[in-house]
C-alpha cells in the first residue's frame, strides 16, 4: 500500500504567545516547535498499517517554512520511510496548505490512504484534512477512534457529541483524520533518530504543486491577546457560607443560574 | 443585508440549540435568513426554524440523509448555495458542521473561517473573530476574493436564541441526486449518559485530579443534574481513568464556551485554560489560593472541594426549587 501522512508543525502547548510588532502574526522567536498532537496518532496509525501490509511504504508530507523539515524528521525517526517538504509562506491559510499537500500527493504513485490529525492545535481550524480529501476527490472520515482496514473499504468509528460513535464505511482511496485514542504513538528509537538525520527530504516549491498566491482565501488582519481578566471575587467563610454566597452571586449578580 | 444560508443540525428529529442560535442571530441582525434542513422525515422541524427567524427552509429529505454523512451533506449544501447565490453560509462548529463545511468551501473555491466566536455582517460581507493558539490570541479574519463567505461558529458564542411565536417560514422541497456516494454511515452507537455534551451545555461542572477517583465524580454529577449541566474533566483526571476522554476540556480535549464553567480542584494549567477561557462566567474551587485557575475566575472559593461541592449542590437545589 502507498500510505501517506500529512503533518503540521506547531508551537509547543506551553508556549507563551507574543505578537509581532504590527500585531499581524505571532512573534516566533524562541518558540519550541513540535509535531501537532493529533498528527502523532496519524503517524502511528500509518506505521502500523504499513507493518501489517508487507511491501507498503509511509511517506510523510508537511507544508510550510523551512523549519517544518524538523517535524518531518521526527516522523522519519518514528519509522516513516520518506519525507516531502512543500515550501509555503508562514501565513498560508488552510486552503493553500491543503492544495499544496493534495498537489504533492497527486505527483506520487497512486495513494491508498492519507492520514492526518483531526485538527492542528495552533489554529484549531479542523479544515485542512477535509480540503485535502476534496482536492483529491477522496472520501474522508474525521475524528477517528478506531479503524478496520478491509480489502475494498475502511470501517471507522468516529466520535461525535455526547460520546456517540458513528460507524462509517468509506471506499479506498480514503483520508482518515485521527482522534486521540486511535492508538498509542511510539517514541522514536535512537537508531531511527540517527537514520532519520541522514534520510533525504524531497523539496517541492509552490509552482511544483500548482499553488499560487490566489489560493489564499482567508487572511489574519490582526491578532490581539485576550484582554486580561479583571480580578475575580474571592468568597470567604466556611464551606456552607461560601456555597450559599456563591449561589446568590451566580443567581443575582451574574444571572447565570 | 445579506442572504445568509444556515445548515441546520438535527439528531433523532430534534434541532440542535446551536442551530437555533445561528438562525436567531442572523435574523436579528437583519439578514434574509435561509435554512437548509437535511434528514429523513424532518419536515416537522420547519415550523420551529420559522419561529427563530428563518424566512425560507430548504428541505432535503431522503433515506440516505437519515444519518449524517459529510459526503451527502456537502453535496446538497453546495448545490443549494450555488443555485441561490448565497452571500454567507454558516454552520455550527460541532462534530457535524466542522466535518462537512471544508468540503463545501473547497468545492466552491472560497474561504472558510472555522470556530468563530464573533460575526460582524457588513452588507453582504462578513468579518469574523476566532480564537487561535488555543485561545491564547484572538484573530480578526478577513476573506480574500469573491464570496460566498463561509464560517463555522462555536456554540454559545452568539447569545441565547429567541423564538417569536407566530412567525413561520416558507418551505421549499429540494430535488436530490444522491447516487454514487463513497461513504456509508452504518450506525450511530449511543454512548449517552443522559447528560448534555460538554461542548453543547450552557453550564459545565468540571473536576480534576484532586477528585481522587471515578466514584467521587458522583458529587459533581449531582450538581450537574440539578443545573442540567455537563460534567467535564481535566486531562489529569482523564489520564487517571476517572472520566472518559470525551469529557476532557482543554487543548487536547474539547473546547467549551458555556455561560457558566465551574472548575473543581483543577489547577488551571495553560492547556486546560485553552479549552474553557471563553466561558462567560468562571467559578474556581481550589484549596490552593495560588492556583492559576483563580487568575481567570470571576468567582473564587479557596477551600476543600469535598466540603464545598456537596454544600453547593444543596444551595443550587434551593434556587432551582423556587
Ligand atoms: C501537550 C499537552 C496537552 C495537554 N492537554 C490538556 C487538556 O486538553 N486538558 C487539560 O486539562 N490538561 C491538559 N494538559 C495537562 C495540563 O498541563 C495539566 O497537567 C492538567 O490540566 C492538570 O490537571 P489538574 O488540574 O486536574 O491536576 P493538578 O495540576 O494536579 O491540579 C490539581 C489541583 O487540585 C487542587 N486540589 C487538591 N486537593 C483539593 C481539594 N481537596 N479541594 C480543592 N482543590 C484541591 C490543587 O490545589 C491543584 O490546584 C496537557 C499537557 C500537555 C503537555
Amino acid at each position: 500500500m502507498n500510505i501517506t501522512v500529512c503533518i503540521k508543525q506547531v508551537p509547543d502547548t506551553e508556549t507563551r504567545i507574543k505578537l509581532n510588532a504590527d500585531s499581524t502574526w505571532i512573534d516566533t522567536t524562541g518558540i519550541k516547535w513540535i509535531v501537532s498532537s493529533y498528527d502523532e496518532f496519524a503517524i502511528e496509525e500509518a506505521l502500523r498499517l504499513r507493518d501489517k501490509n508487507p511491501g507498503s511504504t509511509v511517506t510523510v508530507l508537511s507544508a510550510g517554512p523551512l523549519r517544518v523539515v524538523d517535524a518531518i524528521r521526527n516522523a522519519l525517526a518514528m519509522g516513516a520511510d520518506n519525507g516531502i517538504h512543500i515550501e509555503l509562506p508562514e501565513s498560508a491559510d488552510n486552503n493553500m496548505a491543503a492544495k499544496a499537500l493534495a498537489g504533492a500527493l497527486k505527483k506520487e504513485a497512486k495513494v491508498d490512504v492519507v492520514f492526518t490529525g483531526k485538527e492542528a492545535i495552533d489554529d484549531g481550524a479542523a479544515q485542512t484534512s477535509q480540503l485535502i480529501a476534496e482536492y483529491l476527490d477522496f472520501p474522508h472520515v474525521t475524528v477517528v477512534l478506531g479503524a478496520e482496514y478491509g480489502p475494498e473499504s475502511i470501517k471507522c468509528r468516529r466520535e461525535v457529541e455526547g460520546g456517540a460513535i458513528e460507524v462509517v464505511e468509506a471506499q479506498y482511496p480514503v483520508l482518515i483524520a485521527a482522534q486521540k485514542g486511535l492508538n498509542e504513538p511510539r517514541y522514536a528509537s535512537l537508531p531511527n533518530i540517527m537514520k532519520a538525520k541522514k534520510k533525504e527530504v524531497k523539496v517541492l516549491k509552490m509552482a511544483d504543486v500548482g499553488v499560487s498566491e490566489s489560493d489564499q482565501k482567508i487572511r489574519i488582519k490582526s491578532l490581539q491577546l485576550p484582554p486580561p481578566k479583571q480580578a475575580g471575587k474571592k468568597i470567604a467563610g466556611d464551606a456552607a457560607t461560601q456555597a450559599q454566597e456563591l449561589v446568590r452571586l451566580l443567581h443575582e449578580e451574574a444571572k447565570v443560574v | 443585508m445579506a442572504k445568509v444560508f444556515i445548515i441546520a443540525e438535527q439528531r433523532d428529529g430534534r434541532l440542535k440549540k446551536a442551530t437555533l442560535e445561528l438562525v436567531s442571530y442572523s435574523s436579528t441582525q437583519g439578514n434574509e435568513t435561509h435554512v437548509i434542513l437535511l434528514g429523513d422525515n424532518v419536515a416537522g422541524l420547519a415550523g420551529e426554524l420559522g419561529q427563530y427567524g428563518a424566512k425560507v427552509v430548504h428541505l432535503a429529505q431522503a433515506p440516505e440523509l437519515k444519518l449524517y454523512s459529510a459526503e451527502a451533506t456537502s453535496r446538497v449544501v453546495t448545490e443549494v448555495v450555488r443555485a441561490h447565490a448565497a452571500d454567507i453560509v454558516l454552520a455550527s462548529h460541532t462534530p457535524t458542521g466542522r466535518d462537512f463545511m471544508p468540503r463545501v468551501a473547497g468545492r466552491l473555491g472560497v474561504g472558510l473561517a472555522s470556530d468563530c466566536t464573533q460575526l460582524t455582517f457588513q452588507g453582504t460581507d462578513l468579518q469574523v473573530r476566532r480564537p487561535v493558539y488555543a485561545g491564547k490570541a484572538l484573530a480578526e479574519v478577513e476573506f480574500v476574493g469573491p464570496g460566498p463567505r463561509l464560517a463555522t461558529v462555536r456554540a454559545n458564542s452568539l447569545g441565547a436564541p429567541k423564538p417569536e411565536p407566530g412567525r413561520t417560514a416558507e418551505v421549499v422541497n429540494l430535488t436530490l441526486n444522491l447516487s454514487g456516494l463513497k461513504t456509508r454511515v452504518l450506525e450511530v452507537a449511543q454512548g449517552n449518559t443522559g447528560r448534555p455534551d460538554v461542548t453543547e451545555a450552557s453550564i459545565v461542572v468540571s473536576g480534576g485530579r484532586s477528585l481522587k477517583n471515578a466514584e467521587n465524580f458522583k458529587m459533581l454529577e449531582e450538581v450537574a443534574d440539578v443545573l442540567g449541566a455537563a460534567v467535564g474533566a481535566s486531562r489529569a483526571a482523564v489520564d487517571a481513568g476517572y472520566r472518559p476522554h470525551r469529557d476532557q476540556v482543554g487543548q487536547t480535549g474539547k473546547v467549551v464556551s458555556p455561560t457558566l464553567y465551574v472548575a473543581c480542584g483543577i489547577s488551571g494549567a495553560i492547556q486546560h485554560l485553552a479549552g474553557m477561557r471563553t466561558s462567560k462566567v468562571i467559578v474556581a474551587i481550589n484549596s490552593d489560593p495560588e492556583a492559576p485557575i483563580f487568575q481567570v475566575a470571576d468567582y473564587g472559593i479557596v477551600g476543600d472541594l469535598f466540603q464545598v461541592v456537596p454544600a453547593l449542590a444543596q444551595e443550587f437545589k434551593k434556587v432551582k426549587e423556587h
